[in-house]
């Protein structure tokens, strides 16, 4: 018999991989509201506005919070659940505050004047970040959930894919946040 | 982890083989209703799309009297419609909803959700030899959010100002102002509501099926021995995944436009005399969103009813298809192709005429790959021992209407040509041939062909072929007239043609399309009660392999529970076409290569 028996490949978990087409799905759909952003911007009408300051301390709030939800992934891993629910704790704070921030810093620029109704630049805007928020809502769900889990006494499960793939997402939501801030700023 | 223990998802607890035994307790709510079993996932979606094929054709069947007879009036229509057809004659108003309700329904809850729900979810985990989907439970959810979307659809038919009627491409500012027709009102919202979920079920199926396809292939399944259905599957998940996203945000912006005041789509508008405050808005720009996603759905629509023709047509032609990789190759090109066409539904909006000749260039690319595929089809037939089961006549009559349609694409593809075609009747009977009876094909095609699998009974033979012979020649009598309408710049979603003077000629041809559209829509019917008749009544199949197929469907028992295989999960050894090979009239895919076998 000369044929090649192949291995069945099981090299990422079909959750995570599942993960990640969902990821490139999520990024379609900002990709298609960037573009629709870039098209209008180069036509008649389009008014630019700064961004409020309180937008990058709540990217810094983002950042911390991949961090400690990194850190939550290691303790978990080593087994140690104390840390993991504290710093799980301390990850869910920081993704409400973030939304918070957010939504002040829509406060302030609706007191600017620059309203939902204003310009298209501004409607955009609002669309964007308020759709990445309700990315981050899904995620602190996520995270919810997983913490919920950590709690209960019945249920002992170490399967740690649930923890990595919510992890992914939560990153990605991170970056995404990123990649939209620079783009907000970058192109007006 | 074994392939077993993946059945379970999550909740599968370590060190528990469920090899031979599924342990879950099934109820009746857990086998037929919340089930997670992705071939009663699949029969679900395939109910629900032909309830919902029934609705979008009786809606061609009542604008079709309208166009048939314009000068009629039908009193049943009344008591069937109440106060949208006072005295027998429909309303105007509602002739668009029918209209924009028949277009949402067949591309999207039949073709789109009927044809990939079902197939996509019965056929992976059973072609590939897997247990059942990388995630049953996002796949129950898929189906879920479906209904839900399905329920909220139909329930726009009931509001009082009718469902949503400014064309299934609703287009601003039609889709965008309430007050621009009694359709753009509360059965716009719920349109728009309904496709959201709509988007989430595709989305979090399309998900499910590529990493179940990429994942889960049993032992020896390499990606060169998977069976071209499922290719062809896997391209539609990809084209579903990348493109429903950037629809979900053009219908987020217009859902933003419609209720919170904001100006995305709209500039400059007077509205009965009063002038709008919206400033700044792009209509155009809607419809680059929308026909970012509108172009790949032609070929998510498409491409499964390819697939499965391939299949069923190298099977009763007792052949290996031809040209297997280029087979593949095409279906790769299709779906590249697919994301860069989007504009050539836009040659009239003003487009740059560089750019749109791009796109012109871009679109007759697709003639390529196309005629590819027609090629090896023909070439599979060629010389083969021909069984004409009804599988393999619609199987066959997909290929004759994807030519049919696939030439007068060539004419539109071309913007020359386009800027008189546009928004004629010979788009309409363009696409209707290409996308929508060929597709219906492949769905036919595939029914007829996995029935047996799906419920252990054969569908009844002479009904088929009275339902294959009425509806191509049906079809070809419809839409075959609706060519020359168009050439003569008949235009498309208009109420009444008999009060002009250039189309009054078409009177006649009319009532005469109208009337083969009854038949045509009666011997569908004659379908769904071979369908549901065959299901509790037909005859029973008593082998496992009753087409002789090489694939690995078939080795499964006849009715496979819950798990597909009772024991281990067959191997494969070779591609799914050993056809006439060696002396042997099949050989499946989970047969060792033999040693007096010639090796490739």
């Amino acid at each position: 018999m000369s044929t090649v028996v192949m291995e069945q490949r099981k090299k990422i978990h079909p959750h995570k991989f599942t993960l990640w087409i969902g990821i490139g799905s999520i990024l379609m759909m900002f990709a298609g509201l960037t573009s629709a952003y870039i098209v209008k911007r180069n036509q008649a009408n389009w008014v630019t506005f700064q961004l409020p300051v309180i937008f990058w301390y709540s990217t810094a709030i983002m950042l911390l919070s991949s961090v400690t939800l990194f850190l939550a992934g290691r303790s978990f891993k080593e087994r140690v659940m104390a840390k993991y629910r504290r710093l799980m704790t301390a990850t869910i704070i920081l993704g409400v505050l973030f939304i918070v921030m957010q939504v002040i810093g829509f406060k302030q620029l609706y007191s600017l004047g620059v309203t939902l109704q204003g310009n298209v630049s501004f409607s955009f805007m609002y669309a964007i970040v308020g759709l990445h928020g309700a990315h981050v809502i899904g995620g602190i769900i996520a995270l919810l959930v997983l913490f919920a889990k950590a709690f209960n006494a019945k249920t002992r499960i170490y399967n740690t894919v649930p923890v990595e793939v919510i992890s992914t997402y939560w990153h990605f939501v991170d970056v995404l946040w990123i990649y939209l801030l620079i783009f907000l700023l970058m192109i007006r | 982890m074994s392939s077993a223990a993946t059945l379970h998802g999550a909740d599968v607890h370590a060190g528990h083989d469920a090899h031979h035994e599924h342990h879950h307790h099934e109820t009746f709510i857990t086998k037929y209703v919340f089930s997670q079993d992705h071939k009663m996932i699949a029969k679900q979606f395939l109910v629900t799309g032909i309830i919902w094929a029934i609705i979008g054709g009786l809606f061609s069947v009542i604008f079709r009297l309208q166009l048939g007879y314009p000068e009629s009036t039908f009193p049943w229509l009344e008591d069937f419609l109440g106060h949208w057809a006072k005295g027998g004659k429909l309303d105007p108003e509602f002739y668009y909803a029918l209209v924009t309700m028949h277009g949402t329904i067949l591309v999207f809850f039949v073709l789109t959700a009927g044809l990939s729900g079902t197939f996509a979810n019965f056929l992976i985990p059973l072609q590939i030899g897997a247990r059942d989907m990388a995630s049953p439970m996002l796949n129950m959810l898929s189906y879920w959010f479906f209904f839900t979307a399905s329920i909220i659809m139909f329930s726009s038919l009931f509001v009082q100002t009718g469902p949503a009627s400014g064309g299934w491409t609703i287009y601003p500012p039609l889709s965008a102002l309430g007050d621009a027709s009694s359709g753009s009102k509360i059965g716009m919202d719920l349109w728009l509501v309904a496709m959201a979920m709509f988007i989430v079920s595709s989305l979090l199926g399309g998900l499910n099926y590529i990493s179940t396809i990429l994942n889960l292939r049993t032992k020896g399944m390499s990606m060169t021995r998977l069976p071209l259905t499922i290719w062809a599957l896997f391209f539609t998940a990809v084209l579903g995944v990348l493109s429903f996203p950037v629809l979900l945000s053009g219908a987020i912006l217009l859902l933003f436009d419609r209720n919170l005041g904001t100006s995305f789509f709209l500039s400059d508008i007077v509205i009965q005399g009063k002038i709008l405050p919206n400033e700044g808005g792009s209509a155009i720009l809607f419809q680059h969103l929308f026909w970012f996603l509108g172009h790949p759905e032609v070929y998510i629509i498409l491409l499964p009813a390819m697939g499965m023709s391939s299949e069923i047509i190298s099977v009763n032609s007792r052949k290996p298809i031809f040209g297997y990789m280029a087979m593949v190759g095409s279906l790769f090109a299709i779906a590249i192709l697919a994301f860069l066409v989007w504009a050539h539904h836009m040659f009239v909006t003003g487009l740059n005429p560089f750019l749109g000749s791009v796109f012109v260039l871009l679109t007759l690319l697709i003639a390529v790959p196309s005629a590819i595929k027609v090629f090896n089809w023909l070439t599979t037939l060629w010389r083969g021992s021909i069984r004409f089961t009804p599988g393999m006549l619609f199987a066959i009559g997909f290929v004759s209407l994807f030519i049919s349609g696939g030439l007068t694409g060539i004419f539109l593809g071309n913007s020359a040509l386009d800027l008189h075609l546009h928004d004629t009747y010979f788009v309409i009977a363009h696409f209707h041939i290409v996308m929508g009876v060929a597709s219906f094909f492949g769905m036919f095609a595939g029914v007829y062909h996995w029935f047996p699998k799906m419920f252990g009974r054969y569908l009844n033979n002479t009904m088929a072929y009275i339902h294959f012979w009425v509806t191509i020649v049906g079809a070809y009598l419809i839409f075959w007239p609706m060519h020359y309408e168009g050439l003569a710049g008949m235009p498309r979603r208009y109420y009444d043609f008999s009060n002009w003077e250039s189309f009054k000629q078409f009177g006649e041809l009319n009532q005469f399309i109208s009337f083969i559209s009854m038949i045509v829509f009666a011997v569908q019917l004659l379908f769904v009660f071979n369908f549901f008749y065959s299901m509790y009544k037909g005859r029973k199949v008593t082998t496992q392999n009753p087409w002789g197929a090489n694939t690995l469907e078939w080795t499964t028992p006849v009715n496979p529970g819950h798990g597909n295989w009772p024991g281990e999960i067959p191997e494969v050894y070779r591609g799914a076409y050993d056809y006439a090979k060696d002396g042997h009239e099949f050989i499946p895919q989970n047969v060792p290569v033999g040693d007096d076998e010639t090796h490739h």
